[in-house]
């Protein structure tokens, strides 16, 4: 966890408008899972694909950080750019988006939905490291009991217990009962 | 915060769709401000010299690498456009 996890995303945008470069990790570093999901989940795109228009996106972010008319805005200005660039992408490789209403309906669903797991995610974000590690191995890297019991140094017979009491903290957070350390 | 109350279950879905992108294309991407100031570096120093603006000019990749840059099409593109 950098020492930046705890800024706000006004608060990264501040920073990365007077050229701190740690800042701008921790802003890529947020916003990563993001962006490839929405072009991979939202559009579909291969890895390849995928992987320029994450560079793209980011490409574009740095240096249009500059035209964001309020800070705050920081993620719906991503996840319009991403789609932009996802779009962008498609048209220019020759291909065409496919039948536009169904499409539409769809990916306005996928993206719904990446919006609510950003929400997620950062809710974890602002957990104590111990919860924030387990819950990030089990649920996003598909790591077994037994690998994270030796990674984090725990017996393996724990871990199911502490997934459970730590999803319980995280779904506290989301609900409100336990304020989150870094505001949204 | 949530408008909605949430199951554990629905929580846990959630945190499976966000996968951590590759770490390499993280550092690509964290590294943006230091290749840009590269860039700007090289582009003031040929419009200060024609003679080395036209060798950059020629070979763009070249000006990259010595530059510690990998010369990717992005980056050959943008100090194209630069100069």
């Amino acid at each position: 966890m950098s020492a930046l996890s705890s800024t706000t995303d006004a608060g990264l945008v501040a920073r990365c408008r007077v050229g701190d470069d740690e800042a701008w990790e921790e802003l890529v570093r947020r916003f990563s899972r993001y962006v490839l999901a929405i072009a991979q989940q939202g559009f579909r795109m291969s890895r390849e694909d995928a992987e320029d228009v994450f560079q793209d996106v980011f490409a574009r972010t740095y240096e249009r950080l500059g035209d964001l008319r309020s800070d705050d805005a920081l993620r719906p200005w991503i996840a319009q750019l991403t789609r932009r660039t996802c779009i962008d992408r498609i048209r220019s490789g020759g291909r065409e988006l496919p039948d536009p209403d169904v499409a539409d309906r769809e990916r306005d669903e996928t993206l719904e939905r990446l919006d609510e797991a950003l929400s997620v995610r950062e809710a974890l974000e602002a957990m104590p490291d111990a919860c924030r590690e387990i819950l990030d191995r089990f649920f996003c890297r598909d790591e077994s009991y037994a690998v994270i019991g030796a990674a984090l140094s725990l017996p393996a017979g724990t871990i199911a217990s502490r997934i459970s009491r730590c999803l319980g903290k995280l779904r506290a957070q989301l609900e409100g009962r336990e304020p989150p350390s870094r505001p949204s | 915060m949530m408008d909605e109350m949430y199951d554990e279950e629905h929580i846990g879905e959630l945190l499976r769709v966000l996968r951590p992108a590759p770490e390499a294309w993280i550092q690509a991407a964290a590294g943006l401000p230091a290749t840009r100031r590269a860039i700007e570096q090289i582009a003031a120093l040929a419009g200060m010299d024609a003679e080395l603006r036209r060798e950059v000019l020629a070979d763009l990749e070249g000006a990259l690498q010595r530059a510690g840059l990998q010369p990717d099409p992005t980056l050959v593109a943008v100090l194209r456009d630069r100069l």
